[in-house]
């Protein structure tokens, strides 16, 4: 079996969920495997929903104590699943909560991990997964030589399909006993927007930017084309009160969004590293000369504090982002 | 407080990799070698603790001669002791925390402090893997960490802002940019630094749980086009190829 761990939120299957567990009935039929979802949580309604894309077995364990995440009881969730089914193949995305708890899961398991994926197979009825090292410079392909296997996938590059699975529920019970961590609280940012890891569109200042409070502008481009606001390293060391988790680059968020807009940004290696696996790059930037143009699908020479109020006053224009 | 700070080299950021000849690892000519910026992080975390409330600070890092640099470095910021695990530190993370397990595992640390990835192999999973072997408590992608009697409060980074996680010691906190500020070595520390030595321990042998069988540099991206115009017309040919060429929106 191949089992996936699921995130709900608002009794929906979160999409980079989604995306990993259709991955996983991807692989399944190509090794003739089953493919099982898990989810956790104070309440798993929704978890149904695993079914639309593959699941033939959704386990759910729903308790109490779960409903504040925990790394070592999730962990434990997790392994004791992948001993009760036999499962030799296990999932999660490349989320907070994946990213924290797949490797512990993996090391309970003896099992080898690949994180980030971009790329799995069934090869020999073994996993193998193509993920992207020294932050996209290049890419590794990765072979396991344990029993187990685990790996997270990245968001937005493995598509959602939809493809209905026999979904039989199987209620599974809590982990026991005290928990080593808790999560005790959320502290949501300002507009709750989605992650940079998770956007479709992202537009991104640097160090042509000049100021934080200029960002306003980005903002404004961003909202009226349905993106999210990034900036390079330049921009988030200059002091402009720029939180670091909005930095794309090799020492911040690696992306891969549709559609990437550069504004004011040069094009430091640091830089491309982070957001050269976008699907088309736009460069707005003064210099003809900028390293950024030799990446971008589409290039602006110009002043961006022209040519970003007019996109913004284009995009509204020709009703782009209201569908 | 007994802490254990584990430090990775890795090549700098600057660094344009370059496949070696086997075809499934990096061509070490030309590589800058530097400490992984996140351990900066964890290492200043644990000399602000030692500095606070007084704490033993071990810096230790897995890897031939050549790590023992990371290591000179980290005396000179302020570890009291360093230990270089002889083995491979750059391969699978699970082999690399077995071998740092089966080292920290009775030595009776409190705390384990490392960067929440490895700059490069970005894999983000020695240090929960490393909790897991301890069997103890982990925080990863840490901002802000608070220490009670026993217990530990952490702010770590999430998808839309961030969640505090509260546990028991020992524990295992990877960190994450924001953190601290890391300090530049004093003329004072680096002098001390060069008359403490650095033990070195043969690491115990471990089975990797996977390997790299190719690396290869990503393809190389289509010639892109320039937009003429004034800027109200550029903008407008952009959202019209956006739109008609590459069907974004």
């Amino acid at each position: 079996m191949i089992l996936v761990f699921c995130e709900l939120k608002d009794g929906q299957i979160r999409k980079p969920s989604a995306e990993v567990l259709s991955e996983g009935r991807r692989l399944a039929d190509a090794s003739g495997k089953k493919v099982g979802a898990l989810f956790a949580g104070a309440s798993c309604a929704g978890a149904a929903e695993a079914a639309k894309f593959g699941a033939d077995l959704i386990l759910t364990a729903e308790a109490a104590t779960l409903a504040s995440y925990s790394s070592d009881a999730f962990a434990t969730l997790l392994a004791d699943a992948v001993k009760s089914k036999g499962a030799t193949v296990l999932l999660a995305a490349a989320t907070a909560v994946g990213k924290d708890v797949l490797p512990r899961a993996a090391a309970r398991l003896g099992a080898g991990y690949a994180s980030d994926v971009t790329g799995l197979a069934m090869v020999d009825g073994k996993l193998q997964a193509v993920r992207p090292v020294y932050a996209g410079k290049a890419f590794a392909t990765t072979t396991f030589s344990s029993a187990v296997q685990a790996a997270t996938t990245r968001p937005n590059v493995f598509p959602a399909a939809e493809k209905a699975g026999a979904g039989t529920m199987e209620a599974l019970a809590a982990p026991a006993g005290d928990f080593k961590s808790v999560v005790k609280e959320i502290l949501a940012k300002a507009g709750g927007k989605v992650d940079l890891s998770e956007a479709n569109v992202i537009v991104s200042g640097g160090r042509g930017m000049k100021d934080g409070a200029n960002f306003k502008i980005l903002e404004e481009l961003a909202d009226a084309i349905g993106g999210v606001v990034g900036a390079s390293r330049a921009a988030v060391d200059a002091g402009w009160g720029l939180p670091h988790s909005m930095q794309v680059g090799q020492t911040g968020k690696v992306v891969s969004p549709t559609l990437y807009i550069a504004c004011g940004i040069s094009g430091a290696i640091q830089h491309i590293a982070g957001m050269s696996g976008s699907k088309y790059i736009v460069a707005i930037n003064k210099d003809p000369e900028a390293p950024i143009f030799k990446l971008a699908n589409y290039g602006i020479v110009g002043d961006l504090f022209e040519v970003v109020p007019e996109l913004t006053k284009a995009a509204k224009a020709m009703g782009i982002g209201s569908n | 407080m007994k802490i254990l700070v584990a430090l990775k080299q890795v090549p700098d950021t600057e660094t344009k990799i370059k496949v070696a000849a086997d075809g499934k690892s990096l061509d070490p000519a030309d590589v800058k070698w530097i400490t992984s910026p996140y351990d900066e992080y964890a290492l200043e975390e644990a000399v602000r603790i030692k500095e606070g409330k007084g704490a033993e600070v071990v810096a230790l890092s897995v890897g031939g001669d050549t790590a023992k640099e990371v290591l000179k470095n980290a005396l000179a910021l302020g570890a009291d002791s360093a230990v270089l695990l002889k083995g491979d530190g750059q391969g699978d993370a699970f082999a690399v925390a077995q071998m740092i397990a089966a080292y920290a595992k009775d030595k009776g640390f409190d705390l384990i402090l490392c960067g929440n990835k490895g700059l490069g192999g970005d894999n983000a999973a020695m240090g929960p893997m490393l909790a897991e072997l301890l069997g103890v408590a982990q925080a990863n992608v840490v901002v802000k960490l608070e220490l009670g009697e026993g217990t530990f409060k952490a702010e770590r980074e999430i998808e839309v802002g961030s969640e505090v996680v509260e546990g028991a010691l020992p524990a295992v906190i990877t960190a994450q940019k924001g953190l601290n500020e890391p300090r530049y070595a004093s003329l004072k520390g680096i002098m001390a630094a060069k008359k403490k030595t650095i033990e070195e321990v043969d690491a115990v042998a471990v089975t990797a749980g996977a390997q790299v069988s190719a690396l290869v540099l990503p393809p190389e991206r289509p010639a892109g086009r320039l937009l003429q115009g004034d800027a109200s017309a550029q903008a407008q040919a952009l959202l019209q190829a956006l739109k008609d060429e590459a069907k974004v929106f």
